[in-house]
C-alpha cells in the first residue's frame, strides 16, 4: 500500500490456525493463555455483571437465593436432631452453627464445581459464532461465585454472633478459606468441562457426587472419632477445607492445618492444569457443539 | 487498489460426522489426541464426510470475496475456521490483522437488561473496551434509530429491533482489517438496509472482507470477485468473472419439475443460434436475446393453452396469453406443432422455469400442467434486485441548465 495516514505502518498482529496439537509448540501457547487472560478480564467484569444484574432484576428474593438453601438444610437438620430423630455428636458448639456454617461453606464449594460447565453451556451460542478470549467466561464464573461467597459470609457472620459464638483474629483469614474452596471446587469443575460439554451425563452426576460427598465431609454432624467412616473423613481431601473455614469463623481451634495448605495448593496446581486443557479442548468443543 | 494479503488458505480441509453418538466419541478421540500433542488424523473415519476439502484462496486488502453455494456446501464451516472458532482438519491459515465477524448479531445479549446495557456486553464481547465504548455509544444509539427505547429491556423488543442493534454496534464499533459477513445485511425495512450498506461498503474498502450470501444482487454489487463451493471445494477458477460463477452457481439448485394431470402432452425446445443447451437440458442465454419455442402440443379434447414464465422462487413473472383474435386460443383434438416467439429475454441473471398449463376448453378443469417446460440460465453482465431489466433511453427535451459544478480539482 502507498503511504497513507495513520493505520498502514502500523504492524499486523499474524495468526496461523493448523491442525497441529496447541501442545506442539508450547512456549506460544503459554504466552498466548497469559495474554488472553489479560485480554479476557474487562470482558469478564461485563459478563459478571450481566449475568447478576439479570439474576437480581428478574427475581424478587434475588441475592437471598444464595443461603435459601443451606439456611433450608440447616433448619431440617437443627430439627431432626432437636426432636431426637437422630443424635448427633457433640460439635463443640451450637448446634445450628455448626450446620449452618457447614452448609453455607460447602455451598460454596458446590457451586465452585458446578461453574465452570455451567459457564461454558451457558455462552455455547456465543462460543460457536465468535471469536473471543475464552477464559473470560470462567473468569466471570469466578467472580460470580466469589460475590455469592462474601454475600453468604456476610449473612453468616452475624447469624453466628447471635448464637453467642466469638470468632477471633483469625476471621480475617476466612477469604483464604473461601478462596480455597473456590479453587478446589472449580478446578475440579474445569477438568470434567472437556467430557462434560461432549456428554451431558457428567452434569447429571455432579450434583449427586456432592450430595454424597457431602456426608462424608464434617458439614452437618462432626468427624466421627474411629471406624471406616473416620477413615474417610481423614482421608477426605475436603475435610480441612470445611474444617477451616469453620474453625476461622468461629474462632475454634484450627485442626489440619498443614493438610489445609496442601489441599489448597493442589487446587491450585489443578486449577492451571485444568485452564490448559479447557485451553486445548475449547475448539474441539465448539466443533462438536454445532450452532 | 489490491493491497497486502490478509487472509491465505492453504489445503485446508475439515470433516464432520453425521451421526451424533459417534460424533461425541471422534469428539473424545480428538481431544485425546490434542493432549497428547498428535495432529488429527487425515483420513475420514466412518460416517465422516469432508465438510471443507483441500481449500485454497487469497484475500487481500481492498477485496471482498463473496462465498456462494447452496445449503451444506461448506461455507460456513470454512468461515468459522477461518475465524479461529473450530481447526482445520489438513492445511493451514493465516489471519493477519484485527478481525470482526458480523455473524452472531447481538451476542451475548441479555434479554432482561436494557439496550443500553446489553450494548456495553456485546461490545465487550466484540473486544471493545468500556472506554471506547463510552466514547461511540451515541453514535451507536444514534445509528440504530432505537433512542426512544434505549433503556427499555430488549426482551420487548421486535427481532427486528434485536438485530438492529446488534448490527449498530458491531457495524459502528469494529474497526477491522479483516471482515467476515455471513447473510446479515438483510435486517429490518429497507431504508435502515440501504444505511447499512452503505456504511459496510465504507468499512470494506479498507479491509479484506469474505462475504457468505444467497443473495446474488448483493454478491454482485459488493464484491470483487466470487467463489462458488460445492461440496467443500471451491469450484470456481480465481480469475473467472463473476456472471460466470454466478450462472454456475443458479445453474446448480435442483430444478421444479412437477407434472401435473395426463390429459394432455406438451413439449417445447427453444430455437436459435445465441442458446446453448447444457447437459442436464438447460437452456442458456445472454440476457437480451429473443426467445423462441417450438412447441408440440397433443390435446384429446378442445382446450387452451398458457405459458408462464416463473422464478426460481414460483414468482409468476410474465404470462404469455395463447390468443387468437382476443380470445384464448382453441386447440382442436390432435398433435399441433408451431412456433412462438416470447420476445427478448430481459431477465435478470438467474434461473427461471416456463410454466405450460393446458385447459379443457368447455370447464377450464386443468388437463395438464408442467413445471420447467423449459428450464432457463439467463447470464448477464448486470444483475438487478428487479427480475426484470430493461434498459432505456434518455431523450432530452431541452438544453441542460446548467448548475455550478463543485470544483474539488
Amino acid at each position: 500500500m502507498a503511504r497513507g495516514k495513520g493505520m498502514d505502518h502500523e504492524e499486523l498482529g499474524t495468526v496461523v490456525y493448523t491442525p497441529d496439537s496447541l501442545l506442539r509448540r508450547p512456549a506460544k501457547l503459554f504466552a498466548t493463555m497469559a495474554a488472553d487472560l489479560g485480554r479476557a478480564r474487562g470482558l469478564a467484569y461485563r459478563l459478571a455483571a450481566r449475568d447478576l444484574k439479570a439474576q437480581y432484576r428478574s427475581s424478587l428474593l434475588g441475592y437471598l437465593w444464595a443461603f435459601i438453601t443451606p439456611l433450608m438444610t440447616t433448619l431440617v437438620w437443627v430439627f431432626m436432631s432437636s426432636t431426637g430423630v437422630i443424635r448427633i455428636a457433640d460439635t463443640g458448639m451450637p448446634y445450628p452453627v455448626f450446620v449452618f456454617t457447614g452448609t453455607m461453606l460447602w455451598q460454596v464449594l458446590v457451586e465452585a464445581v458446578s461453574m465452570p460447565q455451567q459457564q461454558v453451556s451457558g455462552a455455547q451460542s456465543m462460543l460457536v459464532k465468535l471469536n473471543f478470549p475464552r477464559e473470560s467466561i470462567l473468569l466471570a464464573g469466578l467472580l460470580k461465585v466469589g460475590l455469592n461467597a462474601a454475600i453468604r459470609m456476610a449473612v453468616l457472620i452475624p447469624v453466628v454472633l447471635f448464637f453467642g459464638v466469638l470468632p477471633d483474629a483469625r476471621l480475617l483469614l476466612l477469604p483464604l478459606a473461601l478462596a480455597a474452596l473456590i479453587v478446589v471446587g472449580s478446578a475440579v469443575g474445569l477438568l470434567l468441562v472437556p467430557i462434560g460439554s461432549l456428554y451431558a451425563d457428567i452434569g447429571r452426576v455432579i450434583p449427586m457426587a456432592m450430595q454424597v460427598l457431602m456426608y462424608l465431609t464434617p458439614v452437618v454432624y462432626a468427624m466421627p472419632q474411629e471406624g471406616l467412616l473416620a477413615t474417610f473423613f481423614r482421608l477426605n481431601p475436603l475435610t480441612p477445607l470445611v474444617l477451616t473455614g469453620r474453625a476461622w469463623l468461629t474462632g475454634a481451634p484450627t485442626p489440619m492445618p498443614e493438610h489445609f495448605l496442601l489441599v489448597a495448593a493442589a487446587g491450585l496446581a489443578l486449577l492451571l492444569v485444568g485452564w490448559l486443557l479447557f485451553r486445548l479442548a475449547i475448539a474441539v468443543l465448539v466443533e462438536r457443539m454445532g450452532s | 487498489m489490491a493491497g497486502e494479503v490478509l487472509i491465505r488458505v492453504e489445503g485446508v480441509s475439515k470433516k464432520y460426522c453425521t451421526d451424533l453418538h459417534r460424533s461425541l466419541r471422534y469428539g473424545v478421540q480428538d481431544l485425546v489426541n490434542e493432549v497428547r500433542g498428535k495432529p488429527r488424523g487425515n483420513s475420514l473415519r466412518e460416517k465422516e464426510f469432508w465438510a471443507v476439502r483441500q481449500l485454497d484462496l487469497e484475500v487481500r486488502r481492498g477485496e471482498c470475496l463473496g462465498l456462494i453455494g447452496h445449503n451444506g456446501a461448506g461455507k460456513t464451516t470454512l468461515l468459522r475456521m477461518l475465524n479461529g472458532l473450530v481447526k482445520p482438519d489438513t492445511g493451514r491459515i493465516e489471519i493477519r490483522g484485527r478481525v470482526g465477524a458480523l455473524i452472531a448479531l447481538g451476542a451475548g445479549f441479555n434479554p432482561v437488561l436494557t439496550g443500553r446495557e446489553n450494548i456495553y456486553v456485546n461490545a465487550a464481547v466484540l473486544g471493545m473496551r468500556k472506554a471506547e465504548v463510552d466514547a461511540r455509544i451515541e453514535e451507536v444509539i444514534d445509528f440504530s434509530e432505537l433512542r426512544a427505547f434505549i433503556d427499555t429491556p430488549v426482551r420487548n423488543y421486535s427481532s427486528g429491533m434485536n438485530v438492529r442493534l446488534g448490527f449498530s454496534v458491531a457495524a459502528i464499533m469494529l474497526q477491522p482489517d479483516i471482515l467476515f459477513l455471513d447473510e446479515v445485511l438483510a435486517v429490518g425495512d429497507m431504508a435502515f438496509t440501504l444505511k447499512c450498506l452503505n456504511l459496510m461498503r465504507s468499512i470494506m474498502e479498507r479491509t479484506a472482507c469474505v462475504f457468505v450470501s444467497h443473495n446474488m444482487p448483493l454478491v454482485s454489487s459488493f464484491c470483487t470477485h466470487v467463489h462458488m463451493m460445492h461440496r467443500g471445494q471451491l469450484v470456481s477458477q480465481v480469475g473467472e468473472p463473476m456472471e460466470d460463477v454466478i450462472a454456475r452457481y443458479v445453474a446448480l439448485a435442483p430444478a421444479l419439475r412437477t407434472v401435473y394431470g395426463d390429459g394432455a402432452q406438451v413439449g417445447a425446445r427453444v430455437l436459435g443460434d445465441a442458446v446453448r443447451t447444457d447437459g442436464e437440458g438447460r437452456v442458456h442465454v445472454q440476457q437480451g436475446t429473443p426467445l423462441e419455442l417450438e412447441v408440440t402440443l397433443r390435446v384429446d379434447e378442445p382446450a387452451h393453452l398458457q405459458f408462464v414464465m416463473q422464478t426460481q422462487g414460483t414468482v409468476p413473472l410474465v404470462h404469455y396469453a395463447v390468443e387468437e383474435g382476443g380470445t384464448d386460443r382453441l386447440f382442436a383434438p390432435g398433435t399441433h406443432h408451431f412456433r412462438m416467439a416470447l420476445g427478448p429475454a430481459e431477465f435478470n441473471a438467474g434461473r427461471y422455469g416456463l410454466l405450460a398449463t393446458v385447459r379443457r376448453a368447455t370447464d377450464r378443469s386443468v388437463l395438464h400442467r408442467r413445471e420447467g417446460l423449459v428450464e432457463l440460465v439467463v447470464t448477464a453482465q448486470k444483475m438487478t434486485w428487479a427480475h426484470i431489466l430493461k434498459s432505456v433511453n434518455v431523450i432530452p427535451l431541452e438544453p441542460v441548465e446548467r448548475h455550478n459544478e463543485r470544483t474539488d480539482g
